[in-house]
């Protein structure tokens, strides 16, 4: 077998997969979020940037290229892996408590189709514009605001938005692990850094929903 | 003290097992867990029923054969701790405890608290060795090691091969026993000819023997009784990324194109 498709076959080959794709899943995310945070810089500043996005021949097809094929590696992998970890224990503990294993790491399964399901619906609502009420084309600030008081859609960006925080807060400490950046003089900022860009891409992206319902901007 | 047994009794492989209930209250807080289960079998002997069978051999936590899974932590509440130097005194009076074999798919059922662990042998089979010279002992410290490689080595090498990683990962991954083997030999001058392939090797072997993959749980640095860190496992990984991605020119099989 060629070295590449024995070291997909193996579990570690997998989890580099997930692991690579996860990160440039997660590179896009934080640029998505500083993105977003201009909404707070007005309308013109929102528009001016979505504009710019656009302007530049290629880049969102070539973006979207890259994201689509990460994503669809990541789930791939992670599913083929979650298969064969739910398979390794036919049968169950009558008793089993963990003492470390924490609950984002054991759900990232949910957390990731949490996402995934999100994903689909915001390209529809915020991109394409077919499940959104008011949409207008090139108008990014309006669509946002308009979308977003709507009470259950608020909701349900909100709850994406804390899956995904989940999500990062085990897999970006995971990710150096599965990489080998483990290191005695730098191992207990991976912690850090973890919690830091989860609770930051939450705070960031939570916030907005939130301003909009409460009217804070407008 | 007093406690209820919730133990686990399956009369062979075929058998499905069940949980059976055992009052017990004869026994004192300086007694190892073995030693109360000691306590039951004598007593099941007298009753002319069947003991539960369970593995023990050193009882001073060096062979790594007592584990089982005790009120749904492998190798019990003490951390750092084998079953067999576990004693009741962290237990209290009146406590409950259920008692569960190792369950994963690669260790079969064998009887009541035994399991078949010798798929951890095949893994060591297929990598976890070194090759020397044949012939009388060399000179002692013709090979020089630094002190703190030997130390870590040591620190990997202290794996009693137990199972308690498999058993209390949630996803039943032998991540750790198989870092720790590929470390500590790794880590060694002894270990270096075969260092990257026995990862390679090592790992094959571990998902042949139908092992969950490791999601960084940490769950088996938790309740190692030898405590061996995760750590081993990031470095085991960097063995086995480089052997797969970026063997060295002379193992990767097109060593003869340097002719050219
Ligand atoms: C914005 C999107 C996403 C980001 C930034 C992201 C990021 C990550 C990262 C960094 C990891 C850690 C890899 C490691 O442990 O080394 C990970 C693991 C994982 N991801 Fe995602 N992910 C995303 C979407 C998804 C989706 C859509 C799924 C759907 C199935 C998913 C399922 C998983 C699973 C199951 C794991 C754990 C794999 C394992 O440890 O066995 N992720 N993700
Ligand atoms: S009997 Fe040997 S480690 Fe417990």
């Amino acid at each position: 077998m060629h070295r590449v498709a024995e070291f997909y076959r193996s579990t570690p080959g997998k989890k580099f997969v997930t692991t690579v794709t996860g990160a440039v899943l997660f590179a896009y995310v934080v640029l998505h979020t500083l993105g977003n945070l201009q909404i707070y810089f007005g309308t013109r500043m929102l528009n001016a940037y979505a504009g710019l996005l656009h302007s530049v021949p290629g880049l969102v097809w070539a973006v979207r290229f890259v994201i689509a094929l990460s994503g669809t590696l990541h789930v791939v992998a992670a599913v083929q892996l979650t298969i064969r970890n739910w398979g390794s224990r036919p049968i169950r503990y009558m008793v089993q408590r963990y003492r470390e294993a924490d609950w984002a790491g054991r759900t990232m399964i949910w957390s990731g189709t949490g996402v995934a399901a999100f994903a689909v619906y915001h390209v529809l609502h915020l991109a394409l514009g077919s499940v959104h009420p008011d949409f207008v084309p090139g108008d990014v600030y309006h669509n946002v605001m308009a979308g977003l008081l709507v009470l259950p859609v608020s909701i349900i960006y909100i709850a994406a938005v804390v899956l995904l925080g989940l999500h990062l807060y085990h897999g970006l400490w995971s990710f150096f692990q599965t990489l080998g950046w483990s290191h005695p003089l730098y191992d207990s900022w991976r912690r850090a850094f973890a919690t830091a860009f989860a609770v930051g891409v939450v705070a960031g992206n939570v916030s907005i929903p939130v301003t909009v319902l409460l009217r804070l901007i407008s | 003290m007093r406690l209820t047994l919730h133990i686990w009794r399956q009369r062979n492989r075929n058998d499905r097992g069940r949980f059976v209930k055992y009052e017990i209250n004869d026994v004192s807080p300086d007694m190892s867990f073995l030693e109360m289960l000691d306590v039951l079998n004598q007593r099941l002997i007298e009753h002319g029923e069947e003991p539960v069978a369970f593995e023990h051999d050193c009882r001073e936590g060096i062979c790594g054969c007592c584990g089982m899974v005790i009120n749904g932590v492998a190798n019990g509440p003490e951390k750092g701790t084998t079953v067999c130097q576990l004693h009741l005194r962290h237990f209290r009076d009146g406590d409950v405890i259920y008692i569960e074999p190792w369950r994963s798919r690669a260790f079969p059922a064998i009887k009541d608290l035994v399991v078949d662990r010798s798929a951890l042998d095949r893994i060591m089979q297929a990598g976890g060795f070194i090759s020397v010279r044949a012939g009388s002992a060399p000179e002692a410290n013709t090979v020089l090691i630094p002190k703190e490689t030997a130390e870590l080595a040591m620190d990997a090498a202290g794996c009693i091969g137990c199972g308690a990683c498999v058993a209390s990962c949630p996803n039943g991954a032998a991540a750790l026993f198989v870092a720790a083997k590929i470390s500590h030999l790794g880590l060694l001058p002894q270990g270096q000819p075969e260092r990257h392939r026995r990862a390679r090797a090592m790992v094959r072997q571990m998902d042949r023997e139908g092992f969950g993959a490791c999601s960084n749980h940490r769950e088996c640095e938790a309740v190692c009784p030898k405590r061996i860190s995760i750590r081993f496992i990031a470095l085991a990984n960097r063995d086995f990324l480089k052997e797969s991605l970026a063997p060295s020119e002379a193992t990767s099989g097109k060593a003869k194109n340097a002719k050219k």
